[in-house]
């Protein structure tokens, strides 16, 4: 059983994002790899790509599926996970240190619509 | 309103064995299947390595027998069934009179008068409903639905053969491609067919429903110091598409021609008449004006079934399988293009999500086992 890390905050879509003052990074949680599948190509926006939350930033790709990204929070890209290009399966792998994208928040309050760790395994079971 | 009648998913012998192995199931063509065991690429490359054991128990059989009975199946089968010794298997289409796919079937001559189809899991009612109309004319032939007789077991990879020899007596290297044989398997009755629809040599393994979980787990006892693997319909899928064997469904159904799937080699050119002749011997004479292709995309993405195909600025096809294969790691597929777009080189593109991106035609079979 995976463990959700209690720093972070997640969707009901399965992202998780770890905030830390301004910025917020992003990833898809244990349960949606394991519904995924065997990741195997992870599109991501460019750098300085505005986004809302709740907005698809990009799709993730396994061998039998095609699923979109939402973003947890609103904000602004300012890093991507460029090494998922070649190596889409440690999202598989390591799905809570295999951040895709960082954001630079533009509406800090946000995090509080989010769910947190025992809110969010609430909702697998 | 009224409610919708939820039908029960049908399910095979082996569907306890694979739940309590924690498999992920999915419905599949009305059956509860599973899709996958440890992961579609690590049951791939099993397969391509090694060995995988699926279960593809859903798989229909219709048998025909009869004074008749090759009379019947060279009206209904598009291969020429009077090339089969009793032991032998061939690829086949059951066609309407357009030359179009109502299923694709194996054909196994199991003596002179007897012939076993298997047909794909979710057209066995249409298939037999079909088959026991259209042999009529043909003389004294019949046909019953015997799926429910059958579990089917398919060992898939290059270790296939050491890990089934010691359950069974039947020599299997005498076993030559698309024949089969009578015998056991861990002392149960059996047939074993040197066939597969994975691109790799091994056997599927016609057997009681009722001894299916036995011999499974034997085979899979077997194959543990060779690493054999229990193994899904996705991977199922990706393996036949890396071999470019045809998917019904996706590659071919009642709008594709044999002619147009590239398929002329299971046609019977020689027969006098079968079900879809005039209209395959009309299409051959005038050509075809639509192909399927192999492709392999060029630019980063995947193309999925159902996306668009481009040639310049028109819209010339659509994908029919297409996935990123975990052998070849590349993203591969089907397509159907305008004939002349069809050689091998030929660049075109594909409506990817809203990007056009570039793909090449390419010699089918992607994959060819080494031998």
């Amino acid at each position: 059983m995976a463990s959700y890390p209690a720093g972070y905050k997640y969707t009901n879509d399965h992202e998780w994002v770890e905030l830390s003052g301004d910025r917020g990074k992003v990833g898809i949680t244990d349960y949606a790899q394991q519904q995924l599948g065997d990741v195997v190509y992870v599109e991501l926006p460019e750098v300085g790509a505005k986004l809302k939350q709740g907005q698809s930033f990009g799709t993730i790709e396994s061998v039998k599926a095609v699923s979109e990204l939402y973003a947890p929070v609103s904000g602004e890209v300012v890093e991507v996970n460029a090494a998922l290009k070649d190596k889409p399966e440690v999202v598989n792998a390591d799905p809570h240190g295999s951040w895709m994208i960082v954001v630079r928040l533009t509406n800090a309050g946000e995090g509080d619509t989010l769910l947190d760790a025992s809110q969010y395994q609430a909702l697998l079971k | 309103m009224e409610q919708a009648t939820e039908v029960p998913l049908k399910k095979t012998p082996l569907n306890a064995r694979h739940r309590a192995s924690g498999a992920r199931m999915v419905a599949y063509g009305g059956w509860d299947m599973p899709i996958e065991y440890s992961g579609i690429v690590a049951e791939h490359m099993a397969v391509r390595t090694r060995a995988g054991l699926f279960d593809v128990s859903h798989m229909g059989q219709i048998e025909i027998a009869g004074k008749d009975a090759l009379a019947a199946v060279q009206r209904i089968s598009s291969n020429d069934a009077s090339k089969l010794a009793v032991g032998q298997a061939q690829y086949s289409g059951l066609l309407t009179e357009r030359g179009t796919f109502i299923d694709d079937l194996l054909v196994y001559r199991l003596a002179p008068a007897h012939f076993l189809f298997v047909v794909n899991a979710s057209h066995i009612p249409r298939d037999y409903a079909w088959i026991a109309e259209q042999i009529k004319p043909a003389g004294d032939a019949v046909a019953v639905d015997a799926s429910s007789r059958y579990a089917l077991l398919a060992l898939q990879g290059p270790a296939a053969l050491e890990v089934l020899q010691p359950l069974t007596g039947v020599e299997l290297a005498g076993l030559k491609y698309y024949w089969f044989a009578n015998g056991e398997v861990a002392s149960v009755r059996a047939t074993i067919s040197r066939t597969g629809y994975t691109g790799e040599d091994g056997f599927e393994i016609f057997i009681p429903p009722q001894s299916a979980d036995r011999v499974w787990q034997a085979i899979l006892e077997s194959g543990r110091s060779a690493d054999v693997i229990a193994a899904g319909l996705g991977a199922r899928d990706t393996l036949r598409l890396e071999a470019a064997m045809r998917l019904h469904g996706n590659d071919i159904d009642e709008t594709t021609t044999a002619l147009e799937a590239d398929l002329s080699w299971i046609v019977g050119w020689k027969k006098e008449d079968f079900i879809g002749a005039a209209a395959l011997r009309e299409q051959k004479a005038n050509g075809v004006s639509r192909k399927i292709a192999g492709f392999e995309v060029l630019d980063r993405g995947i193309a999925r079934q159902g996306y668009d195909a481009y040639v310049g600025d028109a819209k010339a096809g659509a994908v029919t399988s297409g996935t990123q294969t975990p052998f070849l790691k590349k993203a591969i597929g089907m397509a159907y293009l305008p004939a002349a777009h069809t050689a091998p080189g030929t660049e075109f593109d594909i409506d990817i999500r809203g990007r056009r991106t570039r793909a090449r035609v390419v010699p089918m079979p992607f994959y060819k086992r080494p031998r």
